[in-house]
């Protein structure tokens, strides 16, 4: 990775810095906040998916756990804002090393890896509405305790500022990947797992690593998700929703790209409240139209007309 | 937590009923998957349909649903033909992923359009014999769901004889074993495909109207079948019809004693358990460990 | 080169064995591949050649038997554990990584021995030129000729820095210009140290590549030697290469 490669990411920073200072709408605030909590998530699953090939239908798993680890620190134990959405962040690692190692090692892949890791999310989400530490069917308040010191911030520009500067880290992190050594393999395994070997690429270690970043960008989400809304349940934390949309940017916006995933979320939202303003607020009409966008994605790829993604290799292939 | 046998007898009988129209909801998704080597991920939300279907065919035409069985199957079977005809065939090119995400498409498109227009309230259909019981010694036995595993059976039945002795089942189970010959020798592949699809989908209607006297209609609901399927699906063996309904009822017994032991909530755990121990310890033949 | 009281076998498989179900594919293959020489596997269709390659790259458990590298054993090890040893194959049905330029899909061979990006694209370009590669370093690979793809099989293999090179009938498919211009290739690899070992059907490009031969027919190795030796006995022509290829090698002799 080089500067010159890492400056469309302090690009977005700038961008994002200017509007928090000059937009003034909470309602336009919100939406944006809301688009890159999104974009981290689809980060995560972007490098796991888009780079690596391993479509996950489950990242709702990551995303709770995140939100709810750091949630229940903060809530349940007195940890500091700071260090519970760092645990938020290893946990949900760790839970996606754990399910790597299971699944991974039992080779599954394709549909099956697709419906197992929904399979785990669903579990999880059974459980969170369960027990009791995650305050159950109720869910869980974060009280409120505004201050920079406790990640709370009372005017949402702020928030803006901490969700762009996550986000940032999050695509100079895939960016670094996608340069370096374990990128290549990822895309290897994604392309051909048997050629891959033969030629060196230790494949399960390629893809634990990929779904322990993926996990924990995703669970990053989450406990920025928690931090903002200082509200989950189960439905949210752990809902098909999240594990969908985490999907759905990517693969709207580029998949095994840096910038598809925010692309994705931005142009998902926007659907979204463009649908919401012109037809009221009917519930699920934004879903309709992200589904029949998900098909005709598939059905015409855009993104591989054969000038354009020849572009892209030129750019990438100089040293 | 020990319970009185009659009281387990009764659940496992209650599964078993139960199990044998889940096996009908994987008899669809096997079917396809043995045809078409696709994991029909809309498979759920399909079923949601039909329920759907089913309950405005009783509100709106006061259709009762065991009349409305025959003319929906006919309906979605139409329905699914056109769908793999005009959206899943074309948009996928045969790729395994591609399928995978366009049937994610068309799952979200189904079960969003039913929570747009029903919204997200759990409805149920009031009929006088939703409720009736007939009594087998010890066991108390709900009628909807002995009706339920009665029309399975039968159904079974009728689809063994279709795939054996008519020129279409000959023609399908030909396609199964080998496309490329299958099409060399005449056979219209994309047609057969979009016929074997169709008929999965019939089964969802029927299972839908025997469901639907003793189960509640949510846009979500199909979700809760789609795994439960796929379970039945990967114990059975992909594509294994028989397969599909001894794993059917394995299933049913299952979740009605883990209900039992863990309440309804958690009670739904084990299938998702079981779902995710079967494909981690026997991922042999499966899908996923075919190079 | 033979070592004071090592076995003078480079790469030495030993009584190799693979049942599929009541199937057995190879049946006690024992054969050695001298080091820097080029190796030939012949015989004839389903005679086993992939399988035991197969077996010999990892991708195979082995039923019974060994594998001996360099002295060391090492029967059903994982293809990368191996690729690391410097033992690295192609594929007979090629498979390139599509969504990849040709560059990259040679640079991700060389990852396996450079950590850096800018090192793994230099060896990726210096190989890709020595393959006759250069025009096409940028396109993607999905968009080579079978000929182009063969060589970027070969490309990717080598640019693993392997001591050993298995190949599995990288010229089949080839018209006759091509495969004129890739024979220079294969020998400037083995004078570049590596040792090669090939599945051919192409007789002429095994006679005038291989100093050894293995013939393998119905699962086991019925006959071993020189390749002017093994290939020139009537009695292995007539018996397990057929008529055709038997009136074929008449014509070249």
């Amino acid at each position: 990775m080089t500067i010159r490669e890492a400056l469309p990411i302090l690009g977005f920073l700038v961008v994002a810095v200017l509007v928090s200072l000059f937009v003034t709408s909470n309602v336009v605030l919100n939406f944006l906040v809301f688009t890159l909590i999104l974009a981290i998530a689809a980060q995560g699953w972007n490098l796991l998916g888009g780079y690596g090939g391993q479509y996950s239908f489950g990242h709702a798993a990551f995303f709770g756990m995140g939100a709810y680890v750091s949630a229940i620190l903060q809530q349940r134990f007195g940890v500091n804002a700071y260090p519970a959405v760092a645990f938020g962040m290893v946990a949900a690692a760790l839970l996606g090393y754990a399910i790597g190692a299971m699944v991974f090692r039992a080779g599954l892949r394709g549909s099956y890896f697709a419906l197992v890791t929904l399979a785990f999310a669903e579990v999880l989400r059974i459980l969170a509405n369960a027990i009791e530490i995650t305050g159950g069917a109720a869910g869980l308040l974060i009280s409120l305790n505004l201050g920079a010191g406790n990640l709370q911030f009372a005017n949402r520009s702020s928030f803006l500022i901490l969700a762009a500067v996550l986000l940032a880290l999050a695509m100079l992190m895939t960016l670094a990947v996608e340069k370096s050594r374990i990128g290549a393999q990822l895309v290897a395994v994604r392309e051909n797992e048997a050629a891959a070997a033969a030629l060196g690429v230790d494949i399960l270690a390629v893809k634990l690593r990929a779904i322990s970043l993926s996990a924990g960008l995703t669970g990053a989400a989450g406990a920025l998700y928690a931090q903002y809304f200082l509200y989950i349940d189960s439905n949210i934390a752990f809902g098909t929703w999240i594990s969908v949309e985490a999907l759905l940017a990517p693969i709207i916006g580029g998949a095994g790209t840096v910038f598809g995933p925010l692309i994705g979320a931005l142009i998902l939202q926007g659907l979204s409240e463009g649908t919401k303003m012109l037809i009221g607020k009917i519930p699920g009409v934004d879903l309709i139209i992200f589904g029949a966008l998900l098909i005709l994605v598939v059905r015409f790829p855009l993104h591989r007309i054969p000038g354009v993604i020849a572009a892209r290799w030129r750019g990438k292939g100089a040293p | 937590m020990g319970y009185p046998p009659e009281i387990l007898l009764e659940a496992v009988a209650n599964g078993l009923l139960m199990g044998a129209v889940y096996g009908l909801v994987a008899l669809g998704l096997t079917l396809v998957y043995g045809v078409l080597h696709i994991i029909n991920f809309a498979h759920g939300a399909l079923l949601t349909l039909a329920m759907y279907a089913a309950f405005v065919a009783h509100g709106a035409f006061g259709l009762d649903p065991y009349a409305a069985m025959i003319p929906l199957a006919g309906l979605f079977f139409v329905l699914g033909y056109l769908v793999q005809r005009l959206v899943i065939g074309p948009a996928s090119r045969g790729d395994d992923s591609n399928m995978l995400l366009v049937t994610l498409g068309l799952s979200i498109i189904i079960e969003n359009a039913m929570l747009a227009i029903f919204r997200s309230d759990t409805m149920t259909l009031r009929l006088p014999y939703a409720m009736s019981m007939v009594e087998l010694g010890d066991v108390l036995l709900s009628v909807p769901r002995l009706i339920g595993f009665g029309v399975t059976l039968l159904l079974a039945a009728l689809l063994f004889v279709l795939m054996t002795r008519t020129d279409t089942g000959r023609a399908i189970r030909a396609v199964a074993k080998e496309r490329t010959g299958a099409a060399l020798v005449g056979i219209d592949v994309a047609h057969i495909y979009a016929v074997t699809f169709g008929i999965g989908t019939a089964c969802l209607a029927i299972a839908a109207c025997l469901l639907l006297p003793s189960f509640y209609v949510s846009p979500r609901v199909g979700n809760a079948f789609v795994l439960v399927a796929f379970t039945i699906v990967v114990l059975g063996g992909m594509g294994s019809v028989t397969g599909a309904l001894l794993g059917g009822l394995f299933i049913g017994v299952v979740e009605s004693l883990s209900g039992l032991y863990f309440g309804d909530s958690l009670g739904q755990i084990g299938i998702f358990l079981i779902f995710i121990l079967v494909l981690l310890l026997r991922p042999t033949g499966l899908f996923g460990a075919r190079a | 080169m033979t070592g004071q009281g090592r076995d003078p076998a480079f790469l030495a498989v030993r009584d190799l064995t693979k049942r599929f179900g009541g199937l057995t594919a190879v049946s006690d293959a024992t054969f050695d591949v001298r080091e820097g020489s080029i190796t030939g596997l012949i015989g004839p269709n389903g005679a086993g050649k992939t399988t035991l390659f197969a077996m010999i790259a990892g991708f195979e458990q082995p039923s019974a038997g060994l594998v001996l590298l360099d002295g060391e054993e090492i029967t059903g090890r994982k293809p990368h554990d191996l690729a690391k040893l410097g033992l690295a194959r192609t594929f007979q049905i090629v498979q390139p990584f599509a969504g990849l330029s040709v560059r990259e899909n040679i640079a991700v061979g060389a990852f396996l021995r450079l950590a850096k990006r800018r090192d793994a694209l230099a060896l990726a370009e210096e190989v890709g030129q020595r393959l006759g590669l250069g025009p096409q370093l940028d396109k993607p690979a999905a968009a080579l000729t079978v000929a182009g793809r063969k060589r970027l099989e070969v490309a990717r293999a080598l640019a693993t820095r392997p001591r050993i090179l298995l190949l599995d009938e990288v010229l089949a498919g080839l018209n006759p210009s091509e495969l004129r211009d890739f024979l220079p290739v294969l020998q400037d690899i083995r004078a570049g140290g590596v040792t090669i070992l090939m599945i051919e059907h192409v007789m002429q490009a095994v006679m005038s590549l291989c100093e050894y031969v293995h013939v393998i027919s119905g699962g086991r190795i019925i006959a071993s030697g020189e390749a002017a030796e093994v290939v020139g006995n009537p009695a292995v022509i007539e018996a397990y290469l057929g008529h055709g290829a038997a009136q074929r090698l008449a014509g070249h002799a």
